[in-house]
């Protein structure tokens, strides 16, 4: 039979491709002007060519708060993901125990990011918060907005806090939609606890896990609210990371002109990892089709 | 169309890729891409190869402004030389 080819199919898409035109492509055209000019308000520029991007890229600025990016995503990639699998590999199958736990791990995901921001400003204060007072009345010395070191604990304390139920509920996903003669072939073999997440669990849970460490990481590279709510980016730049970094150049300092610089570079990083990720994901599917 | 604080050079960048990815839709219109397997190991289409040039280039232009202080259409030589290698071989 012959098939029938409509090209006309496309204009459904129409609709979407004005609604990403206003809401991403018009904005991203403007961001682009900018970092190619100068403003000093009322709308008036001047045209510099490539000065912002050079000042960027041959200041210690961006590489800085490049470099505490990409640790705080590794950090946070490291505990959360073996720590999601772990909590999900310790939850109830079936049960009530199970729905329980489900609506208690999906609890800090609903909690706003501003919201999370000031519980743990309050809890970690050393005068009024529960974390800061008992670790000051155990002789630990322990002040956020004063010290870098804790600035990063707390920082990353509260980014696990907030987000490990999300991988573990992936994880939890994952692990449930293996099906069960893959645990009777493994009792017949008499494999270990560790063999069976090895060689059974944990490839069936790639796929998961890959979207897990996906949002993780893009969130996480994106971070903004939360450490700007706790720490403001300091003590010092401790914690500024780039979207921080960001705002404060294009809304504190109003420098439009490197802002817009500073935003397409983080912009196309973030393009570059999206994309390796989503070809990872995307081989990873078709290998699993394949098998 | 003034808030935009449009200027000749982006204009013309802006219409350059529009035109290109115009003519990359017409294009595979008229003649489908099939998928093939490069130097990379991923399977890509004509598509891909356009994103992955296009991404490169732009990463190729902000290494050679960070790194030299040569002028930039040494940057844009690069670039079309990367795009032919990865038409053909990824």
């Amino acid at each position: 039979m012959e098939k029938t080819v409509n090209q006309r199919a496309w204009l459904l898409v129409l609709p979407v491709l004005v609604l990403v035109a206003f809401s991403s492509i018009i904005p991203m055209m403007t961001v682009v002007n900018y970092s190619f000019q100068d403003s000093f308000g009322e709308n008036i520029f001047f045209w510099v060519g490539l000065e912002w991007y050079q000042e960027l890229l041959r200041s210690e600025r961006l590489w800085d708060a490049l470099g505490r990016q990409l640790l705080f995503s590794f950090i946070i990639l490291m505990i959360e993901i073996p720590l999601g699998i772990l909590v999900a590999l310790s939850m109830p199958k079936k049960g009530i125990s199970a729905s329980i736990c489900l609506v208690l791990m999906s609890l800090p995901l609903l909690i706003p990011y501003n919201v999370v921001g000031t519980i743990w400003q309050v809890f970690g204060r050393a005068d009024i918060g529960l974390l800061g007072r008992i670790l000051s009345d155990l002789g630990i010395s322990y002040n956020y907005s004063q010290n870098a070191f804790d600035a990063w604990v707390t920082v990353i304390i509260m980014d696990v806090w907030h987000w490990t139920s999300l991988v573990a509920l992936l994880a939890y996903a994952g692990l449930r939609s293996i099906p069960k003669p893959y645990y009777q072939a493994a009792m017949i073999d008499q494999a270990s606890r560790w063999s069976v997440f090895r060689y059974i669990e944990l490839p069936k849970m790639r796929g998961v896990l890959m979207i897990a460490i996906l949002l993780r990481f893009m969130d996480s590279f994106m971070i903004y609210t939360e450490p700007f709510v706790l720490t403001g980016g300091g003590p010092g730049n401790a914690t500024t990371f780039l979207s921080i970094d960001l705002v404060k150049m294009a809304l504190g300092q109003f420098d439009l002109g490197p802002a817009a610089a500073f935003s397409l570079m983080y912009f196309l990083v973030i393009l570059l990892i999206s994309y390796v990720f989503y070809t990872v994901m995307i081989t990873i599917d078709k290998d699993e089709a394949k098998q | 169309m003034e808030w935009m604080a449009w200027t000749l050079p982006t204009a013309i960048f802006f219409l350059s890729i529009g035109a290109l990815l115009i003519g990359m839709g017409l294009l595979h219109m008229k003649y489908p891409s099939t998928p093939r397997v490069g130097v990379l190991g991923i399977e890509t289409m004509r598509g891909d190869r356009l994103f992955i040039s296009l991404l490169s280039s732009a990463f190729i232009n902000l290494a050679w402004i960070g790194l030299l202080d040569a002028p930039q259409y040494g940057a844009l030589i690069i670039c079309g030389l990367f795009a032919i290698f990865v038409f053909r071989w990824v």
